[in-house]
């Protein structure tokens, strides 16, 4: 009895884990996810692209994901997992893989690896990453167009450049439209949990925030600023579905062209190890339709995505002022240079509030 | 005004699941019995609960799928941990793996779906008095439930003959025996209590505090709940002001983040468990008046047959 039970738990534990195709002769392509594949955000958007890329190589390849693999030293056993498995090209799809992605890329030099949204490589080790911080222009100058009260809500997962870059990039579009815009932030301290993301969001629109934005993964706050009346922008995926009346756009993770591509190069043995941070131009993710606005306001968005996207605009275009007041280097010509932007740990200003751990 | 009558509101929404699955693990524990699968437990509720609200557009059926749910995973519990005397602490863990995995392959085909939310009372008059109104008259079932099942335990452990025996089980299962007490069949109730309270905590995420389900929503309220019946020194009293407090720092956190109150989130965030740990210190230095755990917490029982 005891046995049969723990077999079965077994067996429901791996049904749930490891999704796998069969055929022989083909490569084999793996990925490793952070969350469940239903988290309706970055672990979704991330099999979505490996869905397409099933759709466009289907016949020449074999894809194998593992799912809800935690960040850290435990990682690196279901990435080898994955390279005792046979898989040639392996994608890490999250920040937290990277160190681990690195030791078994090193240890593997004839498996190919894909590192998501990591700054370490290797001759067999590629990392990728998209530029969010342009969708998130875009939203900043919705957001102050369509707050009466003047005041963004805005909740953070955890204070990493590419979230500072986010409110930044948010607040200095806002600021062409409202000089005097306000946002308020609050860290959540965690990229997954709904009722907190709620929580959040709740306190924000009591705080007399009327639009919401978020870089958290669920979609409670949609939901949460649906029920309010307010108005809120989805975060990786398309969250309409909980706000119909209450979504203005959302950045969507779009790397199935990504996907793809790398694919397609490994299969023509022309992969290379490579540093990949695309924007709007190169496709890596994409703006959800403009919902819930007026005519005007959306044709503003669809002109800064078209000039975002032809080059002719930069979210970071200097001068960008600090919080202290002072200008911010500009190292890249007339914009913050790539590894400005990447390691961004300043507030610019405008924003009422302290940068943690500065 | 309005925002201190909202905050409590949202400190009230945000303390009720904990105080639920604190209620049961308590009478769990109280019967000599750790149970640490609450958060598994609380996971299979909430998607269990959430289907069931999906399936039949009722909240309350919803809500009676997550109780069924928790009560069937703390039936394997007490399988394991009662009849085949296996470790309790390994036993808990395991429940918790078990059901993050269960719960993801029941919720895996109602992930994006969405419900109407539990209604919240109205009464004409009461609801709207300004501050209290909507504290008092204006919540949804779940809180109001919660409330009165703390103050039932309360009164079965402390009021009755039956919760007198139980209490007997949890601190010497030996005695308790040797007086003619079915020990085990009395801690399976306490442990099928438990489940019960913990699925019907995880169904309150899904059908009242986010209308949607997502794998892994219970994101550790169930280790918060454990951590509030250590906190609670094992009494309910204590228990009810725990999972307040537990739920006001959490809210409270938020608003000061918001209103640019200089101190780290991540210490606010940690706040919770300091307390538990300073209560726990607080407890273990005071010799009297602290109720310490139930002496027979965690040990294996065999009858001698």
């Amino acid at each position: 009895m005891r046995k049969s039970l723990l077999a079965l738990a077994a067996g429901l534990l791996l049904a749930g884990s490891v999704g796998a195709a069969s055929a022989a002769e083909k490569l084999k392509v793996g990925f490793i996810y952070l969350g469940p594949i239903g988290d309706l955000g970055w672990t979704y958007q991330h099999d979505l692209a490996r869905q397409a890329l099933v759709k466009e190589l289907g016949d020449k390849i074999e894809t194998t994901y593992l799912e809800n693999v935690p960040e850290g030293p435990d990682a690196e056993r279901s990435i080898e997992q994955l390279v005792r498995a046979g898989n040639k090209l392996i994608f890490t799809t999250s920040f937290g893989y990277m160190d681990p992605t690195l030791k078994v890329a090193k240890k593997y030099p004839n498996v190919h690896f894909e590192h998501a949204t990591g700054y370490k490589r290797n001759p067999n080790m590629s990392t990728y990453s998209a530029k969010w911080y342009q969708g998130r222009y875009i939203q900043g100058l919705i957001a102050a167009k369509m707050s009466k009260s003047g005041v963004l809500g805005y909740i953070g997962s955890f204070p990493i450049p590419e979230v500072v870059s986010g409110i930044n990039a948010t607040m200095l579009a806002a600021q062409t439209i409202n000089p005097n815009i306000k946002v308020k932030i609050i860290w959540a301290n965690t990229w997954f949990d709904p009722g907190k993301e709620a929580d959040a969001a709740k306190a924000l629109i009591d705080q007399g925030a009327d639009v919401i934005m978020q870089h958290t993964d669920s979609p409670a706050a949609m939901q949460i600023a649906s029920e309010r009346g307010k108005l809120a922008f989805g975060q990786d995926s398309e969250m309409i579905k909980f706000g119909p009346k209450t979504q203005l756009t959302s950045i969507l993770d779009t790397w199935g062209p990504y996907y793809i591509e790398r694919v397609k190069a490994e299969l023509a043995g022309t992969w290379k190890s490579e540093d990949t941070w695309g924007g709007l131009d190169s496709h890596m993710f994409a703006m959800a339709p403009y919902t819930n606005m007026p005519d005007d306001v959306k044709k503003m968005a669809e002109d800064a995505q078209a000039a975002i996207t032809a080059g002719k605009l930069h979210p970071f275009k200097c001068p960008i002022v600090g919080q202290d007041g002072k200008p911010v280097e500009c190292k890249g010509g007339d914009h913050l240079d790539d590894g400005q932007i990447l390691g961004m740990n300043f507030y610019v200003k405008g924003i009422d509030d302290k940068l943690p751990g500065k | 005004m309005e925002l201190v009558e909202a905050i409590i509101l949202a400190i009230l929404a945000a303390s009720t699941p904990l105080l639920i699955a604190a209620t049961g693990e308590l009478v769990t524990e109280r019967s000599g019995v750790l149970n640490l699968g609450v958060e598994g437990m609380m996971i299979v509720g909430a998607a269990c609960g959430f289907a069931g609200a999906w399936l039949t557009g009722s909240i309350f059926i919803g809500a009676l799928f997550g109780i069924v749910a928790g009560t069937l995973m703390s039936l394997v519990f007490a399988l394991m941990t009662l009849g085949l005397a296996v470790n309790q602490v390994a036993t808990g863990l395991a429940l918790t793996i078990l059901g993050i995995g269960l719960s993801g392959l029941i919720g895996a085909g109602f992930v994006g779906e969405r419900i109407t939310p539990a209604a919240h009372l109205t009464i004409p008059g009461l609801t709207d008095i300004p501050l209290i109104g909507r504290v008092l008259y204006g919540e949804d079932a779940f809180v109001y439930f919660s409330v009165a099942l703390i103050v039932g335990v309360w009164w079965f452990l402390y009021r009755t003959r039956a919760g007198l025996i139980l209490r007997a089980c949890g601190d010497n299962h030996v005695s308790a025996h040797a007086l003619g007490y079915p020990v085990l069949r009395i801690r399976t109730f306490a442990v099928m209590f438990g489940g019960a309270c913990a699925g019907l905590a995880g169904a309150y995420l899904p059908l009242a505090y986010t209308p949607f389900f997502i794998p892994g929503m219970t994101a550790g309220r169930g280790w918060i709940a454990l951590a509030l019946v250590v906190f609670s020194s094992w009494r309910p009293g204590r228990l009810v002001i725990g999972a307040y407090l537990f739920g006001a720092v959490t809210i409270l956190q938020l608003h000061a983040q918001g209103w640019g109150v200089g101190i780290p989130s991540q210490f606010m965030s940690a706040l919770p468990y300091l307390a538990t740990v300073i209560v726990l210190v607080l407890l273990s230095r005071a010799r009297t008046g602290g109720s310490t755990a139930p002496a027979a917490l965690g040990t294996v029982f065999v009858p001698d047959r």
